[in-house]
Order: structure tokens, then sequence, then C-alpha cells
């Protein structure tokens, strides 16, 4: 494959490709935010590691549950949690922030304005957090 | 004759459900469990209640598409920041071993836990 595209021909053209730097996304904020945002998804592949300890934790024992709290409490984990949550709520945020470009609604020939949109889903996520606490803590 | 069907248009898909389900339960699942109750912010609550909680099956269910549609998401996404942010493109299909073949290594563990569940 590669002998093929390095073959010598005589007329070569050559080919206008400008080299880009690897930190092309820190030049501009709305750049860096774009790259933070798809940086996200390691800390909820993370989060679904640390989810998934907790139900094998449960699920083997009182004692292991304990263990498991007490893991959770120890700094590493806990600084590692908390750059989880920062990067969790600004994939959360940004995501309701654009559901009305991605969800077009239309009642009849009107077009639902775009902060309803947004509204609904940041209703649907107090529901959602509020049915959370109250099926674990109940 | 056969159209070439892509799978992409089903990867965007799961894509833009697991960024709704992540956005969604992942702040608040976090809060509890990363901090709440290992640090006593709040009290913990019991063994015996959680295993109710989680030994339902609709729980277990709805556990396992959390964590499934949740990884398939963050896959999608990394795959597109190995792409973009760091341009290696001609890696793409290392890129899609990697990042679609752990999500599906995780939805397995996920799938194995939650059965063995109890």
């Amino acid at each position: 494959m590669s002998t093929e595209r390095n073959r010598y021909t005589e007329f070569r053209p050559r080919w206008y490709r400008p080299r880009m730097s690897t930190w092309w996304w820190l030049k501009r904020w709305s750049s860096l935010a774009f790259i933070l945002r798809e940086l996200s998804s390691i800390f909820i592949a993370w989060f679904i590691y640390f989810f998934l300890r907790l139900i094998h934790a449960l699920g083997s024992g009182d004692a292991a549950y304990r263990e498991f709290l007490a893991w959770a409490a120890s700094p590493g984990i806990v600084v590692l949690n908390g750059i989880t949550f920062a990067f969790v709520l600004f994939h959360a945020v940004t995501w309701f922030n654009l559901a009305p470009q991605a969800m077009v609604v239309h009642l009849g020939s009107k077009r639902l304005p775009g902060a309803l949109i947004a509204g609904a889903n940041y209703a649907a996520w107090v529901v959602a957090t509020a049915l959370v606490l109250w099926i674990v803590s109940r | 004759m056969m159209a070439r069907r892509s799978i992409e248009p089903l990867v965007w898909i799961l894509f833009s459900v697991g960024g709704v389900v992540a956005a969604m339960f992942v702040p608040v699942l976090l809060f509890l469990f990363g901090f709440a109750y290992p640090l006593g912010w709040l009290a913990s609550p019991s063994h015996a209640h959680l295993v109710a909680v989680v030994g339902h099956p609709l729980v277990r269910v709805l556990l396992f598409f959390l964590c499934t549609l949740c990884l398939l998401h963050a896959a999608h996404r990394f795959r597109y920041t190995l792409y973009d942010g760091l341009q290696l493109q001609h890696l793409q299909e290392l890129i899609l071993l990697v990042s679609y073949g752990g999500a599906i290594v995780g939805s397995v563990a996920a799938g194995v836990i939650l059965w063995q569940f109890g």
C-alpha cells in the first residue's frame, strides 16, 4: 500500500497540506471547550468502572460494601472523583444547552423556542436526580 | 443489488442516548457514592436496603442499560478525541478496536456482575 503511494513518477503533483499542530485546540476557548468535552468520555468510563465496583461489593456482603466506602474515601480516589464530577457536570450542562439545536420540535406550524427545550431537559434532570435520591436513600 | 449499509447512524444514535443517560444519572450517583456516603456528608444507606434495590430485576436491567449506553457514548467520543484532538486518523482500525472493543468488554463485565448479583 505505502509502496504504491510512494512510487516515483516524474510529474508527481505536490499536495498542499498545511501542517496542523497537535495542540491546535489550545488557541481558542471554543476549541478548548470542545476538546475538554471530548475528554469527558474518559471520566464517564472511569465512573462506570467505579460504579461496577460498588455493585460487585454490594453483592459480596456488608463487609465488602464498607470496604468499598473506605476505598472511595481514600485521597487519591476522592481527587479522581472530584475531577470526574467536574467533567461530568460540564458534559451535562453543554449537552442540555445543545439540545435545542439537536431537537427541533414543531407545534402545528410554530417551532418551539430553544429555551423551552433546554428548560425541559433541565427539568427532567431535576426529576431524575430526585428520583435517584429517593430510591437510594429511602 | 444490495445497498451498502453503514453502521455509523446507529453508532451516533447510541452516542446520543448514552449522552442523555450520562447527563441525567451520573452526576447524582457520583455525588452520592463518590462523596456524600464515603466522606460522611450523608448517612450511608444500609447494605440491606441497597441489596433490596439492586436485587430487583427491573433495577438490574436499567443499570445494565445505564452502563452499556454510557460506555458506548464514551467510546464514540473517545474515538473522535483521538481522531480530531491528536489527529490520528491513520490509526483508524486500532482506535476502533480499542474504543468500541473496550465498551463491549465493559458491557459484558457489567452484564456478568449484574446477572450474578446477590
